[in-house]
C-alpha cells in the first residue's frame, strides 16, 4: 500500500514538473551580447583562495607523513639499539649471550 | 643543520601567514584582474621545482662517481620535494588558467614539458621504492635525465608558440607586482630547505637502522 502511493506521489511530482515546464515561453530568437552577464561570470576569488588554501594542505599534509615516519625510524632505531646492547652487556658481565 | 629545521620552518610558516597582506595590497593586473595573484602561490613553487629537478641532478651525477651514501639521501630529498613542489604548480597553474585562458588545462609546451618533467621524478620515485636493491643507481642516472630536461622547460615559451607568460615577465616586474612574489618565493625556498633537513634525517636514521639490523644478523 506504502509503494502505491508513493509512486502515485513521484507520478504527479513528475507530472506538475512536467506542465510547468510546458506552460513556459518556448525562444523565439537568440540575442548577441558582447560581454557576458556578471551572475555568469566564474568569480576569480574562490580559485584564489583553493590555489592558497591547497599549498597550506600540501605542506601540511607532507610535513605531518614526515614527522610521522622520522618517529616511526627513531623508535625502530632505540627497539634495535637497545637489543644489541643488551647481549653485549651481558657478556661484559660473563654471561653467554 | 638538523637545529636549523624547527626555527626555518616557524619563519617559513610566518611567512605563508603574511604574504597574503602583501598579495591583497598588491595592484591587479590589467588584463586579468584578481585570478593573477594565484600567480604568488605559483611561481615560486614552478620555478623551486626546476632548481630542485637540477639539483637532483647535480647530486645524482656526483652520487654515480663517488658512491658515498649521504648523496643518495640528499638526491632522494631533492627528487621527492621535487614531486610536491612540481604537485603545487599543477594544481596552482590550472586554477588559474580556468579563469585566464578559460580552460584548465592546455597542451602547451610550457604545460606539457612541466608535466613530463614531474613524471620523471615521480617515475624516479617508484623506482626507489619498488626497484629492489640497485635501484638507487638506475634512479640517479634518471634524475641526471630529468635535470637535462630542466632548461628546456623554462625556455620552452621563448622557443614555442606558447599561451604561457614569457619568461621575461618577472624580471620585468613593477615593484609592486615583485615585493609579494619574493616574499613568497623566500617562504616557499625556506621550507624547501626545512624539508629537506627533514627528509635527509629520515634517511640517514633508516641507514642507521638497516646497519643495526646487519649488526644484530652477525
Amino acid at each position: 500500500m506504502k509503494k502505491l502511493f508513493l509512486s502515485i506521489f513521484l507520478f504527479t511530482g513528475a507530472l506538475v514538473q512536467n506542465v510547468q515546464l510546458l506552460a513556459q515561453e518556448p525562444q523565439s530568437e537568440f540575442v548577441p551580447v558582447t560581454e557576458i552577464p556578471a551572475s555568469e561570470q566564474l568569480p576569480s576569488a574562490p580559485l584564489v583562495i583553493a590555489a592558497y588554501a591547497f599549498v597550506w594542505l600540501a605542506f601540511a599534509v607532507y610535513v605531518w607523513m614526515m614527522w610521522r615516519k622520522l618517529g616511526k625510524v627513531e623508535q625502530e632505531l632505540g627497539a634495535l639499539s637497545a637489543q644489541i646492547s643488551k647481549p653485549r652487556t651481558a657478556r661484559s658481565d660473563g654471561i653467554r649471550p | 643543520m638538523r637545529k636549523a629545521f624547527v626555527p626555518l620552518l616557524a619563519v617559513a610558516g610566518f611567512i605563508f601567514m603574511t604574504a597574503p597582506i602583501l598579495v591583497t595590497r598588491a595592484p591587479y593586473e590589467s588584463t586579468m584582474g584578481l585570478v593573477q595573484k594565484i600567480f604568488y602561490f605559483h611561481m615560486p613553487p614552478a620555478m623551486l621545482m626546476l632548481l630542485s629537478a637540477i639539483f637532483c641532478g647535480i647530486i645524482s651525477a656526483i652520487e654515480l662517481i663517488r658512491k658515498r651514501p649521504v648523496y643518495d639521501w640528499i638526491a632522494y630529498a631533492a627528487a621527492e620535494l621535487t614531486v610536491l613542489y612540481g604537485a603545487l604548480a599543477m594544481v596552482t597553474g590550472p586554477l588559474w588558467a580556468r579563469k585566464a585562458w578559460g580552460v584548465w588545462w592546455v597542451w602547451d609546451p610550457r604545460l606539457t614539458m612541466s608535466l613530463l618533467l614531474w613524471m620523471v621524478f615521480v617515475s624516479y620515485l617508484l623506482l626507489r621504492r619498488y626497484g629492489g636493491p640497485g635501484s638507487e643507481t638506475l634512479a640517479a642516472g634518471l634524475a641526471v635525465f630529468g635535470m637535462a630536461t630542466s632548461p628546456f622547460v623554462y625556455l620552452s615559451v621563448n622557443i614555442w608558440r606558447t599561451i604561457h607568460p614569457l619568461t621575461t615577465v618577472v624580471p620585468t616586474l613593477p615593484v609592486d607586482f615583485a615585493l609579494p612574489l619574493w616574499y613568497a618565493f623566500t617562504g616557499f625556498l625556506l621550507l624547501y630547505i626545512a624539508l629537506m633537513t627533514l627528509r635527509v634525517r629520515i634517511e640517514e636514521q633508516r641507514a642507521l637502522v638497516d646497519q643495526l639490523y646487519l649488526e644484530s644478523e652477525e
